[in-house]
């Protein structure tokens, strides 16, 4: 190979991806900026309390709860918002029906909607004489100002990730594939448990994921609903807010730190799950 | 234990895809539904299939309506041009999917599963391949699974729709007589929908060809080829050249050339048509229709010669041995049909 031959080798390649260095240094640096310094400053507040003050800031049993509280609450939310998305998604992809398109537009609302509208909304809807929540109340089911109300809150914030996720690959499964179980022989539901499900759960995975991570920091819409009693339902990032306005930084720091670690491995791992799923179909 | 469908209707909306179809396949068969898009050969195969009902009509099998059972009651195996695998799923759970669906009383052992699927991947040659997915492998193989897959629940009958549709030109034709052995092998009636003449005439038995959701002519490829019972169907099995012509008083007249006609033969403004291949090139002075030689090319063993004759280009495709050397670009010959079919112009 002739050295003309190397750099023509070479051009090519850089014209695969034009502009790399420009893209990795804009993407680097806004990244740091945004992401990373902020972050970096999370990780080292904390230390000011020493090793040993910020283990006691975090086994405190008032801090155990909101952590229990706020990452419990969100993955029952998640659960909850994978199941109402498919079924959302589902019956926007699958029917036909009068006021589809105004459904679809529906979903997103819970995104344009301030936080503090959907919570206050929400309280006023399940509060002990709100419409629903009198009609809980009466089987004697508390919903505001209990676990179960930062649930509901919770999943109302995060069912627009799951259908927004589900819904693309939901319209883009293969119908012949279906109508290929059908002639094989499976009924309806191993159809849908044995084929469609298969297809649309890294797309499931990943808007469970985003739903959760919203939960786990969602603030706004929660706290008008929670009631917010210690070591019942105050939510984490509450404990934060209440943290910094006792000028405690480092405290709130050290919380916010233990979210983030924990945040980040529940969602490596089901960024792992889904990895691995995608792979298993594309090879 | 035959296929029967007897007159069978169905339309979209408005548009008619079948009108009054009958048609019969024998035990064993392989048939083939030949026509243009949207001639309701798929519709047709969707309704033995179970995936699309009929507006009328009747469908049996061995005497059994099949319009009464769903889909997944009429144990047919189906395969789709575009694979339809699952794609989650290796190419052995992909086999054994129509067996373990079964309910659990009619669902053969794990270990009588992998014995079929190890059968039919050496049926259709991809022993070594049980444990890769769809997306590893290749158009041909995709379709060999698919075809696996169809055979693996022992249907009694075998739907093909245009299943070599999305391969190329080469793996097509080393497919098709694959698929004709296997065929041959497992002895399941087989329906096959392609609108490619040349691989519905090479590899059916009957041919069924259908045009505007009718069916038109149905036979062996042979009596097909050589009797097209009318001018689309010439038309439409390929290599054929259509002159305008007259016919009076046992005579037809194509441009200055006369000769005699069957007594059968329409009368009146007529298409004439013959073969590509099947044609004398003689001089000016010999017998046959005026036409200019506009150009000539290799085309694999033969030549194609582009002439233009009563002001419309026609092509014909001769052994180079059939091409005499006046024959050349810029010259006049006259051409003879070995055989021409006249149908009353449309």
């Amino acid at each position: 190979m002739t050295l003309a031959n190397v750099r023509a080798g070479r051009r090519r390649q850089a014209g695969v991806l034009p502009g790399f260095r420009l893209s990795m240094a804009i993407t680097l640096t806004w990244l740091s900026v945004i992401v990373l310094i902020p972050l970096a400053a999370l990780a080292i507040r904390p230390w000011e309390l020493g090793l040993d003050g910020v283990w006691r800031t975090l086994t405190d049993e008032r801090v155990v709860a909101a952590f229990r509280l706020s990452f419990g609450a969100a993955a029952v939310a998640a659960a909850a918002d994978a199941v109402l998305g498919l079924i959302v998604a589902w019956a926007i992809v699958r029917y036909r029906f009068p006021g589809r398109r105004l459904l679809d537009a529906l979903v997103d609302l819970p995104f344009a909607l301030p936080t503090a509208v959907a919570g206050i909304a929400l309280t006023a809807i399940y509060a002990p004489d709100g419409p629903l929540g009198a009609l809980l109340a009466h089987v004697g089911v508390k919903t505001a100002y209990s676990p179960l109300g930062v649930v509901i809150a919770l999943t109302f914030i995060g069912l627009p990730f799951v259908v927004r996720a589900v819904q693309p690959v939901l319209e883009e499964v293969d119908r012949e594939v279906e109508e290929a179980a059908r002639t094989l022989g499976a009924s309806d539901y191993q159809r849908i448990v044995r084929v469609v499900l298969p297809a649309i759960l890294p797309a499931i995975l990943a808007g469970v994921g985003l739903a959760f991570a919203r939960a786990v920091g969602e603030y706004g819409s929660v706290i008008f609903i929670a009631g917010n009693l210690p070591m019942v339902s105050e939510i984490a990032p509450l404990l934060i807010v209440i943290k910094l306005e006792q000028y405690n930084y480092a405290g709130a720091a050290a919380v916010g730190l233990g979210m983030l670690v924990i945040s980040f491995a529940i969602l490596l791992v089901l960024n792992l799950l889904q990895t691995w799923l995608t792979r298993r179909s594309r090879g | 234990m035959s296929l029967i469908v007897n007159s069978v209707s169905k339309a979209f909306g408005r548009y008619p895809a079948l009108a009054d179809v009958s048609l019969e396949a024998r035990q064993g068969e392989f048939l083939a539904l030949l026509g243009p898009s949207g001639s309701g050969k798929t519709t047709l195969l969707r309704i033995l299939a179970g995936l699309e009902a009929p507006d009328g009509g009747a469908v049996t099998f061995g005497g059994e309506d099949l319009l009464a059972l769903s889909a997944r009651e009429r144990r047919v195996g189906m395969v789709f041009q575009h694979y339809a695998l699952f794609r989650h799923m290796t190419v052995a759970r992909n086999i054994a999917f129509g067996l373990s669906v079964r309910p659990r009383a009619t669902r053969p052992s794990k270990a009588e599963i992998g014995r079929r699927v190890g059968d039919l991947l050496r049926l259709v040659q991809l022993e070594d391949l049980e444990t890769r997915y769809p997306s590893q492998l290749s158009g041909g193989q995709r379709q060999r699974v698919a075809l696996a897959r169809a055979l693996a629940i022992e249907p009694r009958m075998l739907l093909l729709d245009e299943p070599f549709g999305a391969l190329d030109a080469k793996v097509r034709r080393d497919l098709r007589r694959w698929l004709r052995r296997v065929h041959d092998e497992t002895g399941v009636t087989t329906v096959f929908v392609t609108h490619d003449q040349e691989e519905a005439l090479d590899l059916a038995d009957r041919v069924a060809i259908l045009k505007d959701g009718r069916l038109v002519q149905i036979g062996e490829p042979q009596a097909v080829y050589n009797a097209p019972a009318d001018a689309f169907i010439y038309d439409f099995l390929g290599g054929a050249v259509r002159l305008r012509g007259h016919v009076a008083a046992g005579v037809l007249a194509i441009g200055d050339w006369r000769t005699p006609t069957p007594d059968d033969a329409p009368q009146g403004g007529v298409d004439a048509f013959f073969r590509q291949d099947q044609a004398v090139i003689n001089g000016v002075e010999g017998e046959g229709f005026l036409a200019a030689v506009k150009g000539m090319a290799q085309r694999g063993p033969a030549i194609r010669l582009d002439l233009e004759a009563l002001g419309e280009p026609l092509e014909l495709l001769l052994a180079a041995g059939e091409v005499p050397d006046f024959a050349r670009p810029g010259g006049t010959v006259r051409i003879a049909p070995r055989q021409l079919r006249l149908f009353a112009a449309a």
